[in-house]
């Protein structure tokens, strides 16, 4: 998968859960809980959506590095292919 | 491990010896006047929370001990940068909220005047509640994950004067709505990382403390002075504001001994957010007056860090909430195996009622069992606990501590009458006396008139009491959801989505969830010209949760063609529960035709 198709997989991910969100708006490199309303349910459901749509595996020991969306892009990509 | 129906303790084995050994003798000694009475006074008279915390210790060897360590989100995740670590001792807490007591004092802010705290988990926080406290002022910690409109509608309720927040979130949720809260005078910021500040219309507080002396006398205070206005939600009608009065500290010290069994040496660890009323009584106030250290994670629910926390920081005392358990067990044995907490000795719940496969989860990962215990912003402190030295009979929430006299009672014809026998189901109530009992809701006494049946205050919760005097959680007596351990009321919910143009009719319910308890489900009917679309339903959750925040805002929401109603017109929120149960639908003689 391709950087765009998968950034844009990863925004339409999150905004299922967070549809206020404008991606344009959110800065790579800020925590994501910093710029957008997520509670730990929604964190959750985020990394599980992210889970069964690139059918890539995120253990939970792995969350922790999961913190911006320059993090969670880095992390996908390098499992996506 | 064998599953059996008790956990038996050996109270003898403990160390160190519980406060609470004999549940019986204690109960029959125990007098409020004599926790009172070691509790003191202030010299030369009256009472203050933040005195009894802070300066109580003053002249004491717990002046030098360490009153909170703050653990800022990005210490502990390399384990060689701990610059975003913070010790306070209680000489230098005393100093700091001397200096935010007279930086408010500075701004004409002092008794009675009311001072709202917006904020994650950061030592100004802790610093402003405690300065506040001590100047006299009455205090109300807000959840940081409300959305603009419930931060709105408490701060308006509660004639906020004062708010002390972060400059990211003022810009996010308070700039919008300033100008329909004429009664706020006051704004001190918090910069990011501690920089300074420079918004039109706030003050930076870094620069109002610096200007502040450290010297400040704790106005003194009668046991009947407000000093905590916590907001809860009911079934209908706006959040209710509960007052707490000073006299409440009597309960925060003597829970905080029996409940948590906090001994001088201990590290406590309460996981709770001060936006909540556990984080404020047992995580900021209780474990104060016993003079023992506090941890204080700022970094969100993470299974890996919270096991490093309790490891590394040498956790004895924890207390946490049946949600953070659940996401733990979830997280799975690998994680865990990875640790040790050879010094954790005492493990508490609350919020919910802990399910029996988390107690004894606690026991088989973790080597302790989970102690549940029940209270609520009403009470102020815990009333019904399992506590160290107990046997835990895993599902139950305890039995009540001294000084607390719980029972169950039944409605009758004139009004409400204690059930004696064992094992019956009806409405949890408590005796009214326990020192931090409301004192009322906030310019509602109707509403708190209707909490009382002679001798008793009705909690609202359903339970039953079985032969040994333990306490059985059963449900709610009313629509109110309860999230991740936090109340949220349907109506608010439901008149933030009845703002949006598209929505005709609105009903809100609590969906069982494994892991929180219940989530935030709402049916929605359109209007007349809007079509029922994906792309409509993206909306209206982003539109509620604009409004509501993550914390208040439904996860799911579903369209009906009409919503079923009684006949004179309320939506029956227990018949949409019922439906999406698939439960049978109870009496619905009430139920307009055709919905």
């Amino acid at each position: 998968m391709d950087e765009p198709t998968l950034r844009k997989t990863v925004f339409d991910t999150l905004r299922r859960i967070a549809p206020e969100v404008t991606p344009a708006d959110l800065e790579p490199a800020v925590p994501l809980r910093d710029q957008v309303d997520l509670d730990s349910m929604d964190w959750l459901n985020f990394l599980i959506a992210l889970h069964d749509k690139l059918g890539v595996d995120i253990p939970e020991s792995d969350y922790q590095k999961l913190v911006t969306l320059d993090d969670v892009m880095g992390y996908l990509k390098a499992r996506c292919g | 491990m064998t599953r059996a129906a008790i956990i038996r303790k050996n109270a003898a084995a403990l160390a160190p010896a519980p406060h609470l050994l004999d549940y019986e003798v204690e109960r029959r000694r125990f007098s409020w006047d004599a926790v009172r009475a070691e509790l003191g006074t202030m010299p030369g008279g009256g009472i203050n929370i933040a005195w009894a915390a802070v300066d109580r210790h003053l002249g004491t060897p717990v002046r030098d001990h360490v009153a909170f360590r703050f653990l800022g989100r990005d210490a502990h995740c390399n384990a060689l940068r701990n610059d975003s670590r913070r010790d306070i001792t209680y000489a230098e807490l005393a100093r700091l909220t001397n200096r935010f007591a007279n930086a408010l004092r500075s701004l004409g802010v002092g008794r009675g005047d009311r001072v709202f705290l917006l904020a994650s988990r950061i030592p100004e926080l802790y610093i402003a509640a405690l300065g506040a406290l001590k100047s006299g002022s009455v205090l109300t910690p807000l959840f940081s994950a409300f959305g603009p409109e419930p931060i709105k509608t408490r701060m308006t309720i509660g004639a906020c004067k004062v708010l002390i927040t972060t400059e990211a979130l003022y810009r996010r949720k308070v700039a919008s709505i300033r100008a329909e809260l004429p009664q706020l005078e006051h704004i001190l910021l918090v910069g990011e990382g501690g920089a300074r500040t420079s918004v039109p219309g706030t003050r930076d507080l870094a620069t109002l403390m610096e200007a502040a002396s450290d010297a400040f006398e704790a106005e003194r205070m009668s046991a009947d002075d407000l000093a905590l206005l916590h907001f809860t939600s009911g079934t209908t009608g706006t959040p209710k504001g509960a007052m707490h009065a000073h006299g409440a500290v009597v309960t925060h010290y003597a829970t905080g001994r029996y409940a948590l069994d906090l001994h001088p040496e201990d590290l406590f660890w309460c996981t709770a957010d001060p936006g909540w009323v556990t984080g404020t009584s047992y995580g900021i106030i209780a474990p104060l007056l016993h003079g023992v250290t506090s941890l204080v994670d700022e970094a969100d629910f993470d299974a890996e860090r919270w096991y490093r926390l309790l490891q590394d920081e040498h956790v004895s005392v924890w207390y946490t909430a049946p949600t953070a358990v659940r996401m733990l067990m979830k997280a799975g044995p690998e994680v865990v195996k990875k640790y040790r907490f050879p010094e954790l000795r005492f493990i508490a719940s609350v919020g919910e009622p802990l399910n029996p496969e988390a107690v004894w989860w606690g026991a088989q990962v973790l080597g302790l069992p989970i102690h549940d215990n029940w209270w609520q912003t009403e009470t102020g402190g815990i009333m019904i606990a399992n506590t160290p030295a107990m046997d835990i009979k895993p599902g139950s929430m305890g039995r009540p501590l001294p000084g607390i006299d719980a029972c169950i009672v039944k409605k009758t014809d004139t009004g409400f009458e204690e059930v004696r026998e064992a094992d019956v189901e009806g409405e949890l109530a408590l005796r009214v006396g326990w020192p931090s009992m409301f004192r009322g809701y906030l310019n509602q006494e109707e509403r708190y008139r209707k909490c009382f049946s002679g001798d008793y205050y009705l909690t609202g919760d359903l339970a039953r009491r079985d032969a040994d005097g333990y306490f059985w959680f059963v449900g709610r007596a009313d629509d109110v959801i309860k999230s991740a351990g936090h109340l949220i009321g349907p109506f608010e919910v439901e008149s933030a989505l009845m703002e949006h143009p598209a929505v005709a009719e609105a009903g809100v319910i609590g969906k069982p969830d494994p892991m929180v308890g219940e989530t935030v489900k709402a049916f929605v009917s359109l209007k007349a010209g809007y079509t029922a679309n994906d792309e409509l339903l993206m909306e209206l959750l982003g539109h509620a949760r604009k409004r509501l925040g993550a914390a208040v805002a439904p996860k799911e929401i579903a369209f009906l063609p009409s919503l079923p109603r009684t006949r004179s017109g309320k939506i029956m929120r227990r018949l949409l529960k019922a439906r999406e149960l698939g439960l049978p639908e109870g009496d619905t003689s009430t139920l307009e035709s055709g919905a």
